[in-house]
């Protein structure tokens, strides 16, 4: 397998964008990330993109020929990925194949969303779509309900706080003041989160990530290519992917999501490195609840101390590893297509030392989650 | 959703008939044509018994329900519902609504029972879907 290094990134503001399409967004992100990496639409050789619906948010399929088509980007192989929310960087990772294969020498990865032409009802109708429609969906899990189910039980089981909860809020939206493209940029309060509206027992209105339009857009390139036009790759050290069951009561743990821990484990062993080396991350933190998950299950904390971790200020800049320091899905936004794409442009910044709150870090990890667990892409990022 | 659909889904949402593989005696709830364990496709019906334990629960308090009327799959619901996840006595878990009680009775451990209730209707056809939900026992 080749190297591969990531030389371009682009993407829009993050938000509740009337004005723009889905086509809209995901032209100027593929196109910024063309500029960025100093090379022209002519030179891209194949797109891999990620969307979790464009059917059913934006009632247009085959996505994989209009955005190269609108794009610029001429009679290229296309290829539309999905996987719910990981949809993003699971298209990051087939562009990486792609691209270390040697089959390409210069991919575009990107990733779309569409939410806010539905109306909220429909848009937690559409996202429940991504757990199971027969077994779970139909019986009235929503996705914050089943997120709430793993934070009762963590709160059960570990001692858990939703005070703790909460602090994974307040981290993420300080974070994402310094993020111009974030849809908010606003600080909160533990109180803030506590007294918002209940969604679904424990999960409060300021436990959830928002309703986000957006696109995010990278360009990846081979080691030779990398080394001709850019002065600042990051290379991709390691690229996990893992399933796991697609419904929350099939799970061996219900508080472990064992697809994490697989792909983390394939990046991990790639990258020749452990989780203590890693100095910055961009995890999934669709709720609060997720983003503890995800510190136990990256192996950064043991398993039930990702509340307490939180809570002592260990995942703010400054703190032992910095976790979201983009705002995360929580403050960013989360166009669920293109979060995947989002996190790994953080981690290419904070490693081109660009990022709003720069950590001065050279080894970063990015972690997208499908649905509840039923997809994971784990990536590392070194400079 | 079409009626065969509603249709092929009467033994499992009725009746509670998982499956059970031959080979390594494994069984599963919701249906599963394979088994995960050992491969088998040869499965047989398993009729689960309706006792379980409550693993993990939420009570969901905003609507679902679609002032468009826009037809998905996934029922309008009236809130607050409680949905948990629930350990069968026989060993597979589910996830069902939990009905007929006080939410504040619900807790992690307790007992359940099934009992079978209207799941929901497919629009101006009239369609109704029945299937289990459990209640405290
Ligand atoms: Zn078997």
């Amino acid at each position: 397998m080749r190297k591969v290094a990531v030389i371009g990134l682009g993407q829009t503001r993050f938000g509740q964008l009337w004005e723009r399409g889905l086509t809209s967004l995901s032209v100027e992100a593929g196109v910024k990330a063309v500029r960025d990496a100093g090379i022209s639409q002519k030179d891209v050789e194949v797109l891999y993109g990620g969307t979790m619906s464009g059917g059913l948010f934006a009632n247009q399929e085959h996505l994989a020929s209009k955005i190269p088509d609108y794009s610029g980007f001429k009679n290229i192989p296309s290829v539309r990925v999905e996987a719910a929310c990981a949809s993003g960087g699971l298209a990051l990772r087939q562009a990486y194949l792609d691209i270390a294969s040697g089959e390409h020498d210069i991919a575009v990865a990107g990733g779309v969303e569409k939410m806010t032409d539905l109306g909220n009802y429909s848009v937690t109708k559409v996202l429940a779509t991504a757990a199971d429609t027969d077994s779970e969906g139909i019986f009235g899990a929503t996705f914050p309900g089943l997120y709430a189910m793993m934070a009762k039980l963590h709160m059960h089981k570990y001692g858990t706080t939703e005070e703790q909860m909460a602090a994974v809020a307040v981290k993420n939206h300080k974070n994402a003041m310094t993020n111009k493209y974030a849809q908010f940029r606003k600080e909160i309060t533990v109180r803030d989160v506590m007294e918002s509206t209940l969604i679904s027992d424990p999960i409060k209105l300021l436990d959830a990530s928002p309703i986000t339009d957006g696109g995010a857009a990278v360009v990846l390139a081979s080691e030779e290519k990398a080394r001709e036009l850019s002065d600042t790759p990051v290379w991709i050290a390691g690229s996990g992917h893992a399933t796991d069951s697609i419904s929350l009561h099939d799970r061996e743990d219900i508080l472990t999501l064992k697809a994490t821990v697989e792909a983390a484990k394939k990046a991990y062993e790639q990258a020749k490195l452990t989780p203590e080396d890693i100095q910055v991350a961009e995890v999934h933190d669709c709720f609060t609840i997720a983003e503890l998950l995800a510190l136990e299950d990256l192996g950064f904390v043991e398993k039930g101390s990702s509340g307490r971790f939180t809570e002592e200020g260990q995942t703010m800049v400054g703190g032992k590893i910095p976790v979201n320091t983009s705002g995360g899905l929580k403050a960013k936004g989360h166009p669920v297509g293109a979060t995947g794409i989002a996190q790994a442009i953080e981690a290419v910044k904070q490693l081109r030392g660009e990022a709003g709150n720069s950590t001065g870090a050279e080894i970063a990890l990015t972690h997208n989650v499908g649905g509840s667990g039923g997809t994971a892409v784990v990536h590392i990022f070194r400079r | 959703m079409a009626v065969p659909k509603i249709w092929r889904k009467i033994p499992e949402y009725y009746n509670l008939i998982g499956r059970q593989c031959p080979e390594c005696k494994e069984l599963y709830f919701p249906v599963r044509d394979v088994c995960k364990k050992c491969g088998c496709l040869e499965m047989t019906d398993y009729k689960f018994e309706g006792k379980g334990q409550i693993v993990t629960f939420t009570i969901t308090r905003t609507p679902i329900s679609d002032p468009e009327g826009e037809n998905t799959e996934i029922p309008a619901r009236d809130v607050p519902y409680a949905v948990a996840v629930i350990k069968l006595e026989e060993g597979p878990m589910l996830t069902a609504e939990i009905v007929d009680c006080n939410f504040e009775d619900i807790e992690i451990g307790k007992n359940v029972e099934v009992v079978f209730r209207k799941i929901m209707e497919h629009g101006a056809k009239g369609v109704i879907q029945y299937g289990y939900k459990f209640r405290l026992c």
